[in-house]
């Protein structure tokens, strides 16, 4: 593509030209009506100067008969800027006045008739150099047979408006010049400003995720735009850093079991020399396997939450039936390793979501507790373990809480223990995957909430805040 | 999950005392394209009793389930040519209403969903267990022989009316919470046969993800305590490895 012709293919420039367009007949109207009435009015005088001077000089006529009407004539007919006189006898003599060469037949009709003259003063010598006159005459008929023609020069009304046309066509012209230069000019600033977003934008593309589109500063929509543009890629370069990180972290706890399960295939086939023992490591081996199933099947889950799939699933459910059935699935759990569990969950509390993974969400903060619960037993003085599952209603928010009075964990490693994989030190010998916080954490952002951890004065309380739903049919 | 093929899923190691479910041999058509994997389950069905066939593209797998009477059929869910969906969805048209197990690589929860919206009646996400696929195959040729749904169940002495939610041991009553009743119900319908603990998660609490804990296993500790206690034959049997079995062992 020219250059030139991807100026003209811009939506600024093709609306330079709808706005041209019509702006141009828009001033050719004017002036053409400006023009139109202008000779209305120039005409009008004419006639009324006209009739006005018939009207003397056929009183002079009725007064003094035909001589007084000659003597009146000529001595109007010598005034400077004098109106077009002729007297003549009815068979067409002329008997007085200051114009000849007239069309033929004018005399003949009385009425208004336009028509070529020329001036008697100027008919003998300048016959070669000045071409006829138009003027607009009324013919009238004088009682005894005389005619009186009188009528004015049309130069002036010709010459009004030939200037009014004239600044006419020069307007529209300058309007249509001036229109396409700051079209053309406007165009190509906002050309340049687009390329260099499209020049950034390719560069980004070609993988520096680290650059950032330019803004002029001028807060126009070309500079929302490109600020908006820029906030997306920071967003997706915060993605991008993210899955780098995941990517590190899968590739650490997958292969650490991948390692042992290799380890011990190749010891077994090392040194076992009985079933025994080769039913044992193949045991171990499929005891390793079963992990990585599960690690695997959670990594899946988070993904699938953080992408926004399972949003196609939503419904309206009782987070408060969530939290009486998770809570009675863990509570035998709980009693056997002497903790106690109890469920706070009395009011319906709505939410509109994906029912599996807020159960699983929760169901996963349940299985922390019990974990952190039971090593808060282990240290001293520490009160019965208890565990206190909630769902409450908090303004347009429903709460979905886990609260331990297990040892909790230390307000500078809440946040870091939300990330994937990450395990405290004293809890890396417990089952589990790390990703249970995670996958918490992500079901709460798909359903436009959040996970929190929070004091719980010992221990830890876990929040999943959820955007309250409609009203909940309670099934019977 | 330490013991897969121990006592169930393979005849010839049963250890004295242990519970051996009640096995009918079965006819099933697997319609896997992976060969290997393919050849190693016709195999493995085969070791504990039952026949087994096995296709390896939809058309031909489709082609076999309509002229072969099978009790179970095992359907991959990408398989070339057909995919398993329509294999089956193609099977319900034509009126055979032979029960399908779903196996699929995709995995969670939707894809669940519209593999029994197609028509299938179990699902098994890849990777599988052998005893867990076991287990459920068995369960679905059980439900084909179509059973009434009976009112009163009964395993020994032991008795549950499923109107009036009472349990009965002989003549002594034994008082369960609503879910150890519907966890009781469950495993005396499929009396004599194994079930796993996905299956009791799927089928008594509804949920569809890995609880990570086995907290299973202490629900079934509890029923066991109400149920089993005091009496000298027990009914509610540990199947190392794979999941819990109910029958009479007296019979």
């Amino acid at each position: 593509m020219t250059a030139l012709g991807k100026l003209f293919r811009t939506t600024t420039f093709k609306l330079t030209l709808v706005y041209l367009t019509v702006f141009a007949l828009f001033a050719a109207f004017l002036l053409g009506y400006f023009a139109f009435n202008t000779r209305r009015l120039i005409t009008e005088q004419i006639t009324d100067t006209v009739n006005a001077e018939i009207t003397g000089l056929s009183e002079q006529y009725r007064q003094g008969g035909i001589r007084r009407l000659v003597i009146a004539v000529d001595e109007r007919a010598r005034r400077p800027g004098s109106s077009l006189y002729l007297v003549t006898t009815f068979s067409g003599e002329a008997l007085a006045g200051n114009v000849t060469a007239l069309q033929p037949g004018t005399l003949d009709n009385p009425g208004w008739i336009e028509t070529t003259y020329r001036r008697l003063d100027e008919a003998k010598e300048k016959e070669k150099i000045h071409p006829d006159h138009h003027a607009l005459v009324r013919v009238f008929q004088l009682p005894g047979g005389f005619r009186l023609l009188v009528g004015r020069d049309l130069e002036e009304r010709e010459r009004l408006y030939h200037i009014v046309t004239a600044a006419g066509r020069w307007s529209v012209a300058i309007v249509i010049v001036l229109g396409l230069a700051g079209g053309l000019f406007v165009t190509r600033r906002v050309l340049r400003r687009v390329d260099a977003m499209t020049e950034t934008s390719r560069s980004i593309m070609a993988g520096d995720l680290g650059e950032r589109l330019p803004v002029a500063g001028t807060g126009d929509e070309l500079d929302r735009l490109a600020v908006n543009l820029n906030l997306m890629l920071e967003r997706i370069e915060a993605l991008m850093h993210g899955l780098k990180q995941v990517s590190d972290n899968i590739a650490h706890d997958l292969k650490t079991p991948l390692t042992r399960l290799r380890n011990r295939t190749e010891q077994a086939l090392r040194t076992a020399s009985s079933e025994a023992e080769y039913r044992a490591a193949l045991e171990g081996t499929i005891e390793e396997s079963d992990g990585l199933i599960r690690t695997f099947n959670a990594l899946l889950m988070i993904a699938r939450a953080e992408s926004g799939q399972a949003r196609d699933d939503m419904i309206e459910f009782d987070a408060a039936e969530i939290a009486n059935d998770i809570g009675e699935l863990y509570e035998p759990l709980a009693d056997q390793k002497g903790i106690t569990l109890k469920v706070e969950a009395q009011t319906a509390a709505p939410v509109k979501g994906n029912r599996e993974l807020v159960s699983q969400a929760l169901a996963n903060l349940v299985d922390n507790a019990i974990k952190y619960a039971v090593l808060g037993e282990k240290t001293e003085g520490a009160a019965a373990p208890l565990i206190v599952v909630q769902a409450a209603n908090d303004g347009d928010r429903v709460l979905l809480s886990v609260a331990d009075n297990g040892p909790g964990i230390p307000e500078s490693e809440r946040l870091r223990v939300l990330e994937r994989f990450v395990r405290l030190e004293q809890s890396r010998l417990q089952p589990g995957s790390g990703l249970g916080l995670s996958l918490a954490a992500a079901v709460a952002r798909l359903h436009g909430g959040e996970l929190t951890l929070a004091d719980n004065n010992p221990g830890l309380k876990s929040i999943i805040a959820l955007p309250r739903g409609g009203p909940v049919q309670i099934a019977g | 999950m330490a013991t897969y093929v121990e006592n169930y899923g393979q005849r010839t190691t049963g250890r004295a005392g242990d519970a051996q479910p009640d096995r009918v041999t079965m006819r099933l058509l697997i319609i896997e394209d992976d060969r290997d994997a393919a050849d190693y389950l016709v195999k493995a069905f085969r070791e504990v009793g039952h026949v087994a066939d096995a296709a390896h593209d939809g058309e031909d797998g489709l082609a076999h389930a309509l002229d072969g009477q099978y009790d179970v059929l095992i359907v991959d869910r990408m398989l070339p040519k057909l995919d398993g969906l329509t294999v089956i969805g193609t099977l319900r048209g034509k009126g055979i209403e032979t029960p399908a197990l779903i196996l699929s690589a995709l995995g969670q929860v939707d894809d669940r969903v519209k593999g029994l919206r197609a028509g299938g009646d179990d699902y098994l996400p890849k990777p599988y267990s052998f005893s867990e696929l076991l287990a459920r195959v068995e369960v679905l040729a059980r439900r084909r022989g179509g059973r009434q749904e009976e009112t009163e169940l009964r395993v020994g002495n032991l008795h549950l009316d499923r109107l009036s939610h009472m349990v009965r041991r002989g003549d002594e009553e034994i008082t369960l919470q609503p879910r150890e009743f519907r966890l009781l119900e469950y495993l005396m319908k499929h009396a004599g046969q194994v079930v796993t603990r996905t299956m009791l998660l799927e089928n008594v609490w509804d949920y569809h993800f890995d609880p990570q804990t086995n907290v299973i296993d202490v629900h079934i500790s509890r029923l066991r305590s109400k149920i089993d206690k005091g009496f000298s034959q027990p009914l509610l049997h540990t199947i190392r490895g794979t999941g819990y079995m109910i029958r009479d062992g007296a019979r």
